[in-house]
């Protein structure tokens, strides 16, 4: 249904355009998002906690997390609120690399992402590996402010941003696909943003 | 053989039937849906723009009228002038005209009576807009939840549904309202001129006759950074408070 009198100002340049997923627009600053007020997690305080179902698996504190192997990734993101942002760099470690140092492999294909302020989304484990996502503790190449989910927040580029926890304070591997917070309130449960799926409603 | 039925899409043509100027940069929209839906004070509808060539803008609006009101789904539309979709709607948007909607979204920044009270409401100039469902919706249907609006504004000439909320004020229900100017004098004895702040917040807790169930805050990100540090200043535990988060 064409809008009478809209026209098409804002159309990106045919060389980004392919970038941006149907239904966003290019934004240049970066947008901050929640629930709920803003959590100020100390570092002394912080720890990451890998979980099966309730069990512990391995937990780390910030010292012995930033002590693993660190990978960089530069991504597109895009918010379901509509907002692509082009190229943002982060440096963290490598949902892979965390597996390895606790010695396992995935042991189911469903994850939840949890936080320190009871915030949760789950995340198929194969969109968390092989390279696809990591919990990111820099962003351009320093510190994540506390509004964009520092001291760290999971960062699954190719999902919607609500997907990327903010912060994260641990995976919990779940047998099924358990909805998290938005998911229980009207959201997609995968939120593959090539394909719109912004509420539960979408296919 | 027997085709599956398509799913009705998700957007449907509503009509705007009415236009009204709330203050400088605000204005109201009113739309009838082709397809009419019951929202929930707090929700929000997607709104979309298809240009000739197919080229589409979509945003999200909150949505200011109250589930039971009629006359349609009125969204409070701040003009940005940098914006694409909102430009539109305060340069060309007519009456008569058709828009396509999605909607009601949004299940957590809400308010229903069953949710109880007393509620505190802290909105930031169109940040209001979402909070003013929830002030209707009490008014309509449940006086008895005691509610305190804490709106700050820049100027007086700024101030949202003013007069509504006024006159809201006046008639001593349960309903308080506080506005605090950050670039002029209050103009009422019970108001303030300053930004947000811990001691605004208690004393405006002070109007509840206890402490509120819950807090909803609104605004620009740096309102609502603001508003929740004050109130988690004043003593409000951190995990009743909702936010929501316009634009950067």
């Amino acid at each position: 249904m064409v809008t009478r009198g809209f026209f098409s100002g804002r159309r990106p340049p045919s060389d980004t355009d392919a970038r941006i997923p149907p239904g966003q627009y290019l934004e240049q600053g970066f947008p901050v998002l929640s629930a709920g007020p803003t959590p100020r997690v100390r570092t002394e305080d912080w720890s990451f906690t890998l979980k099966q179902g309730p069990n512990p698996l391995k937990k780390w504190n910030w010292a012995e997390f930033n002590a693993l192997p660190q990978s960089k990734m530069t991504r597109d993101i895009h918010c379901v609120t509509a907002w692509t942002k082009f190229n943002t760099p982060w440096q963290g470690v490598m949902i892979d690399d965390i597996l390895a140092d606790a010695g396992i492999e995935p042991p189911t294909a469903y994850t939840l992402a949890l936080s320190f302020d009871g915030y949760s989304t789950n995340v198929p484990t194969k969109d968390l590996v092989a390279g696809k996502a990591m919990v990111a503790l820099l962003y351009e190449g320093k510190p994540i402010t506390p509004d964009h989910g520092g001291p760290a927040r999971l960062l699954v580029p190719h999902l919607y941003f609500w997907k990327s926890a903010k912060w994260v304070n641990g995976l919990q591997f779940t047998e099924r696909d358990e909805p998290g917070f938005w998911e229980l309130r009207g959201y997609h449960m995968y939120g593959d943003p090539w394909r719109e799926q912004r509420y539960s409603s979408d296919p | 053989m027997s085709a599956e039925p398509s799913p009705q899409s998700p957007w449907q043509a509503a009509t705007i039937t009415r236009i009204e100027k709330r203050t400088p940069r605000v204005t109201s929209f009113w739309f009838r849906p082709s397809r009419p839906f019951a929202h929930l004070a707090g929700q929000h509808v997607d709104v979309r723009l298809t240009a000739p060539d197919g080229y589409q803008a979509r945003r999200s609006y909150s949505i200011a009228s109250a589930p039971e009101a009629g006359g349609g789904v009125e969204l409070a539309i701040e003009r940005l002038d940098d914006g694409e979709v909102s430009p539109f709607f305060h340069d060309v948007a007519a009456v008569g005209d058709e828009i396509e909607l999605r909607g009601p979204l949004g299940g957590h920044f809400i308010w229903e009576e069953s949710d109880g009270g007393p509620i505190l409401l802290v909105g930031g100039g169109s940040g209001v807009v979402p909070l003013m469902a929830m002030v209707r919706h009490r008014t309509l249907r449940n006086k008895a939840v005691p509610v305190a609006l804490v709106f700050s504004a820049r100027l007086w000439d700024e101030v949202i549904f003013r007069d509504e909320l006024i006159g809201l004020d006046d008639r001593r229900d349960g309903f308080d309202l506080v506005l605090t100017l950050t670039r002029e004098p209050a103009r009422r004895p019970s108001d303030y001129s300053r930004r947000v702040d811990a001691r605004m917040m208690a004393q405006a807790i002070e109007r509840l006759p206890k402490a509120p169930r819950l807090a909803y805050v609104c605004g620009s990100n740096a309102f609502v950074s603001a508003a929740a540090d004050a109130l988690i200043g004043a003593g409000v535990p951190a995990g009743i408070i909702r936010t929501e988060r316009y634009g950067v």
